[in-house]
């Protein structure tokens, strides 16, 4: 009999009881003024939070943001924010070592912790986001939503994919619960509200 | 049911009786109490009858098997339960000055007693001392005068298995049974602690099979009380009361332990 | 990774040892209650806490009553987005499994993210052995690593450290100058170090927080980055879950992500909170589901709620005990309340002191995200090993004599009033000798001078006996609300 087997009547003949599925309706928040429960979110999770009136003005933003970081190679995947690489035409992702700065569009944002989910099909290659030296993440302010459950009320995988929730920079508290920004992943995560 | 909340009422002498006694307790006094503190036993009495309680002690009783039951001796254990049911059930309250023999009865005899007749009856009548004072006999105000700083033990079992007060673990607004009572006397200052409810270490045979840890976790809630400026430290626990005093006058502290019952007998007029 | 310290005492004897160094255990103390604290900021600003923490013990329990048909739904889904799924009934399948996947594609450096699956089925060394070389990218657990030590928590591997020592390590290792010990720098010279490893990886391993049955895919958190850099670069990405991470649907995580962070670190969430389906194009993803006793504490009513464990560590971060003895003291990959637990649930023989490294306190109860009664588990493991003869003698005889003596009113008295005698009367020599362990740094307390039940006998009169059974009498009140 094969493992796969084994296992599988193995977890029936333990025979546990049965128990119905769990009431989610008391679970859930909502805050009367979720840009501004956004923004402190996102600087409670070492991110910063930039207002851009309209779509127009997205990419002198990212152009400024370039400039202080000091970052040189900047790759976008968000429409009308140019980079000097260009990802899609990265085949490996190795190349991307060094990269200063990329700019990916987010989804939607979530009011409640600062995330904001980041689809795998809205850029390539997939280690774009973590690579990177600087991250900045481009979200509409239409896109902003309560808290996690309505976060995953948007999320689908019909298919083969990847999605992630970045909140903030990568960081570490492992050396004597000492906080440091900047671990193997982004060192800074600016999220660019637009609208 | 008792006297109406915040009537003063006098101590009641010794071998005085009530003509009508508003609730008639059994004393369920823990072994350790008995032998070694009984001071705490006798102080709970006093506060019972200062509050027209007429207290009963049944003297067969011995112990509620705790130690017993939580080595994972149930043999041992179950004679002591049965036992216990056989003396105690049929009051209509039984009172109890230690949180974890009173959790033992609700929270764990089930499995030695369930289905037993009158376990169950048993078990919704047995009350810590302090939340029969205040669920039971509503007790809300001032009883006497305790001028001294006082630091509030939190006893384990009575915090998170009776409910005596909110747990710091949890996001619940915040209360006390324990302290809201201490609160009420005249001229106490309760001093807040570092680490409000953290466990004292004695655990039973703990005490003895990891006495390492154990002593250590006693110093540190003594360290605490001190640090806190406590003259008393204060609990519904012997248990707990012992093990912290013999620590801290192994160490010659000047810190003075008293239980609950003692504090508020103690401030009685 | 070397394996876990076998030692004869148990955890009394590796507790004492720890304790010796007071000041250390102290600090090592205040590292954890400080986290605990960041745990209790964070649940305080989560308005639906404890709402959340009932639909997540009831998302747990409702799961395990579907873990054959669920693991099948989350099969065919993860199969149908183009994951391989293996299925290991043991650690040592789980390590062969693994093994295997890399030795056929010819991978010698693998790079890992925190499992504690994968520390629980010893696969470092199972690898290590067969020439293959695993770099643990999780800081906490790179730290360990070069040490040649296991994880001393399961959330933070290296919390028993000082930055000197990383410091030490890390010059020793990564040539960083000597005498520094900042953090910031260290972690920077990590992150350069580390930047190689991912560089050059053939095949990245992670484990697994949650596996979503409805659309086939698994979630792996993190604050470093490290799983999505270790997946991201090399082509091949091995999942190594326990077959209890499974949840219904995306509804249900999000449950249990909202829960997760706050409870291990006390952040609202990790940086990175990653959801994989299916390989990346032209890559590969195995996920291997393991049972190795899972199936086995499921069969057991006593135990089977423990696997509702999503692994943050707040029980240790609480524990008084485990707070003042450290990781190492409990002789099993996961420690503190859950890990005794867990232990003495899958081989009560080994691991018999730690359902006793316990005083019950309930503070582990309390902060559960999914509600797990862990003190009343521990509990009926003691009775467990009471019914195996697993107890040590003189404890199980002297527990047993005094329960005998408890039975009897007259035999109580008797004792009680003999251990009095004692206390009163006995030259300090005799009472403190060798054998009371409790004065060896406790006073004996001082025996009053009469009873409880002979002053009352005193000032109240003999009561006629045998004492009344009184029922309340006719004419008194109910005497308060019973409750029940």
């Amino acid at each position: 009999m094969d493992s796969r087997r084994r296992i599988l009547d193995a977890l029936r003949n333990a025979s546990p009881p049965a128990a119905p599925a769990p009431d989610l309706s008391r679970v859930g928040v909502r805050w009367d003024d979720p840009v501004a429960r956004l923004t402190d979110a996102v600087a409670a999770v070492a991110g910063k939070l930039v207002r851009v009136p309209d779509r127009a003005g997205l990419a002198a933003a990212v152009a400024a943001l370039a400039a202080e970081l000091g970052a040189g190679r900047i790759g976008s995947a968000v429409e009308g924010v140019p980079g000097r690489v260009d990802l899609s035409a990265i085949s490996d992702p190795h190349g991307l070592e060094g990269l200063g700065l990329a700019v990916l569009p987010g989804a939607f944002a979530v009011a409640e912790n600062g995330a904001v989910w980041v689809s795998g099909d809205a850029f390539r290659p997939r280690a774009t986001f973590v690579i990177t030296e600087h991250l900045a993440l481009v979200v509409s302010v239409r896109d902003v939503v309560h808290d996690m459950h309505e976060a995953y009320r948007r999320i689908a995988f019909p298919a083969a994919g990847f999605g992630t929730f970045i909140a903030g920079p990568s960081k570490t508290a492992d050396i004597e619960q000492a906080l440091v920004i900047g671990a193997h992943g982004a060192r800074s995560c600016t999220l660019f509200l637009v609208g | 049911m008792g006297a109406p909340p915040g009537t003063l009422l006098r101590a009641r002498p010794a071998g005085a009786t009530w003509q009508t006694p508003p609730v008639r307790a059994a004393l369920f006094v823990p072994c350790y109490v008995d032998q070694l503190w009984p001071g705490a036993a006798m102080s709970a009495v006093r506060v019972l009858e200062a509050h027209g309680v007429e207290v009963v002690f049944p003297e067969d009783q011995t112990c509620c098997g705790q130690p017993m039951a939580n080595a994972g001796l149930a043999a041992a254990a179950e004679p002591l339960a049965r036992r216990f049911l056989e003396v105690f059930g049929g009051f209509d309250a039984v009172v109890c000055p230690s949180g974890s023999c009173t959790s033992m009865v609700r929270n764990h005899y089930d499995p030695f007693l369930a289905g037993a007749p009158g376990f169950d009856r048993l078990k919704a009548r047995t009350y810590e001392l302090c939340e029969f004072l205040v669920d039971v006999l509503g007790f809300r105000g001032a009883q006497g005068r305790f001028p001294h700083k006082v630091a509030l033990h939190q006893s384990c079992h009575g915090l998170r298995e009776l409910g005596l007060g909110v747990e710091s673990e949890s996001t619940r607004p915040k209360s006390n049974k324990v302290d809201g009572l201490l609160r009420t006397l005249g001229g106490i200052e309760l001093v807040p602690l570092a680490r409000a409810d953290e466990c004292c270490g004695f655990g039973g045979t703990f005490a003895v099979g990891e006495e390492a840890v154990s002593v250590l976790m006693g110093k540190d809630r003594i360290a605490d009380h001190e640090q806190a400026g406590a003259e008393i430290v204060t609990g519904t626990d012997v248990s707990c009361l012992i093990h912290l005093r013999s620590l801290a006058q192994r160490d010659r502290k000047p810190l003075k332990f008293m239980h609950v019952a003692e504090v508020l007998a103690e401030a009685l007029p | 990774m070397s394996s876990l310290p076998v030692f004869q005492g148990g955890h009394p004897e590796a507790a004492a040892r720890f304790v010796e160094n007071e000041p250390r255990t102290h600090w090592h103390d205040q590292s954890l209650w400080f986290v605990r604290e960041k745990r209790d900021r964070a649940a305080s600003l989560v308005p639906d806490w404890e709402a959340l923490r009932d639909a997540a013990a009831g998302i747990r329990a409702h799961v395990r009553g579907r873990l054959p048909e669920l693991l099948e739904e989350f099969e065919r889904n993860a199969v149908a987005r183009g994951a391989k799924v293996h299925w290991a009934a043991d650690a040592g399948e789980h390590n062969e499994i693994v093994h295997r996947i890399l030795a056929e594609r010819g991978v010698t450096r693998l790079v890992k993210s925190k499992s504690m699956l994968t520390e629980e089925c010893g696969l470092n060394p199972y690898l290590e052995a067969r020439g293959i070389e695993v770099v643990d990218t999780d800081l906490g657990e790179r730290i360990v690593q070069l040490r040649h030590e296991p994880p001393s928590h399961i959330i933070f591997s290296a919390i028993h450290l000082k930055r000197e020592e990383i410091g030490e390590l890390f010059h020793e290792k990564l040539s960083t100058p000597a005498g520094l010990s900042d953090p910031t720098k260290l972690t920077e010279a990590a992150r350069g170090h580390l930047r190689q490893r991912f560089l050059r990886a053939q095949a990245g391993l992670t484990g697994v927080n949650f596996a979503v049955a409805e659309t086939g895919g698994v979630v792996v958190c993190t604050n470093e980055g490290n799983a999505d850099m270790g997946t991201s670069l090399p082509p091949v990405h091995i999942a190594c879950m326990g077959v209890e991470k499974i949840v219904p649907s995306l509804e249900h995580l999000a449950v249990l992500i909202r829960l997760l962070a706050r409870s291990a670190t006390g952040q609202p969430v990790t940086s990175y909170t990653s959801h994989f389906h299916g390989p990346m194009p032209g890559g590969e993803l195995h996920i291997v589901v393991v049972d190795n006793g899972r199936s086995r504490l499921l069969a057991d009513p006593a135990v089977r709620g423990l696997l509702a464990c999503i692994r943050c560590g707040a029980c240790l971060n609480t524990c008084p005990v485990y707070r003042r003895s450290g990781g190492y003291s409990y002789g099993w990959v996961v420690p503190g309340p859950i890990g005794s637990a867990l232990a003495a649930a899958r081989d009560p023989a080994s691991h018999a002191t730690l359902p006793f490294a316990s005083t019950l306190c309930g503070s582990c109860d309390a902060v559960c995200p999914v509600r797990i009664p862990i003190h009343d588990t521990l509990l009926g493991e003691r009775r467990t090993l009471a019914a195996r003869g697993l107890i040590a003698p003189g404890k199980r005889l002297g527990l047993a004599l005094v329960g005998l003596l408890l039975r009897s009113r007259a035999s109580y008295e008797a004792a009680g009033g003999l251990l009095r005698f004692a206390l009163k009367w006995f030259p300090r020599f005799l009472l403190y000798g060798p054998w009371n362990v409790w004065g060896r740094r406790r006073e004996l307390p001082a025996p009053p001078v009469e009873s409880f039940r002979q002053t009352w006998r005193r000032t109240r009169g003999p009561l006629p006996s045998p004492a009344p059974r009184g029922k309340g009498s006719p004419g008194t009140s109910a005497g308060g609300s019973p409750r029940g």
